[in-house]
């Protein structure tokens, strides 16, 4: 048989399946803490899809695919186990005007444009802390296509097929998560009085503008 | 002829999110570049989208407890014990 998926494993197998995990372990465990919001949970899940992807090895087509097959096993098997203890119908539950919102331009208003580059400052700002809190706030639907499309860099064919649905929901789920993403940084920025008083430095970052 | 011309800031900001995570088709991927190089609105639009992406793309390195690691090899050398019965 010339298909190396479908032959017999050995050794060979193993060897090269152990380097292609030892490689991805990072990344898998990285989206598996985001996927379960709980690092215990993370590990136990990287430990059952790496049982699940050896099982079904023999199916994997073309190698080259591995990486992105692999994250859809981790994310079918928080899927099948791990959520159904939580979420439920949070699909159901989305707004219908959740791809609305813009971060940027809620730093655009004529009141922050006057501190002079608000987004920029936001963006140093911006803690990794605050980052995981509302990404871990979206519900499952949406966090699913944030964790695989911009933590693991998948592309959107590739998270369709994690996800097992069609590129057009992953689009539409992405803006969503985005959008809620970005709402909930906002509103955080905004409750800890980051975008509404006046950053004393930025007049010396100004600079040329200041004309004196 | 080439499909899609971007002709306005609306167009444009639709098509950011694909575009920031290169899904446009080459036509329309040169045509945002074009409108980016010319619009400073889209511009530093595209600028705040690409690095709030960024900021979350960091979020993947996630320090691997040794545990885990370990757990982990433990299961692939059982793997090979299985195969070679
Ligand atoms: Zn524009």
């Amino acid at each position: 048989m010339a298909d190396v998926a479908t032959a017999p494993m050995d050794r060979t197998d193993q060897a090269w399946f152990a380097d292609q995990i030892t490689a991805l372990l990072p990344d898998l465990y990285g989206a598996a803490v985001r996927l379960c919001r709980d690092r215990t949970e993370g590990e136990d899940l990287v430990a059952e899809a790496v049982a699940k992807a050896w099982e079904g090895l023999p199916s994997l087509r073309t190698r080259n695919a591995f990486r992105g097959w692999v994250f859809r096993i981790l994310t079918n098997t928080y899927i099948s186990q791990y959520r159904s203890s939580r979420t439920h119908g949070d699909i159901e539950s989305l707004d219908a005007d959740d791809d609305a919102f813009s971060l940027f331009e809620q730093l655009h208003q004529p009141i922050l444009l006057w501190w002079g580059n608000p987004e920029q400052d936001f963006l140093n700002r911006l803690l990794r802390d605050e980052l995981v809190q509302a990404i871990d706030r979206l519900p499952d639907c949406l966090r699913t296509v944030v964790i695989l499309i911009d933590v693991q860099a998948l592309s959107y064919r590739e998270a369709a097929t994690a996800l097992d649905v069609p590129v057009g929901t992953v689009r539409s789920r992405l803006a969503r998560a985005r959008s809620r993403l970005q709402k909930a940084l906002w509103e955080n920025a905004h409750d800890a009085g980051i975008t509404t008083g006046p950053a004393p430095s930025r007049r010396e970052e100004e600079g040329p503008d200041d004309g004196d | 002829m080439t499909g899609t011309e971007i002709t306005s800031c609306t167009e444009a900001l639709r098509l950011l999110a694909a575009y920031l995570d290169t899904e446009l088709e080459e036509h329309e991927h040169g045509e945002m570049e074009r409108h980016l190089q010319r619009c400073r609105s889209c511009y530093s639009r595209a600028e705040f989208e690409a690095h709030l992406k960024a900021s979350i793309a960091e979020l993947a390195h996630e320090p691997v407890p040794p545990r885990l690691s370990a757990r982990v090899h433990t299961l692939i050398r059982e793997f090979t014990v299985a195969g070679d019965r």
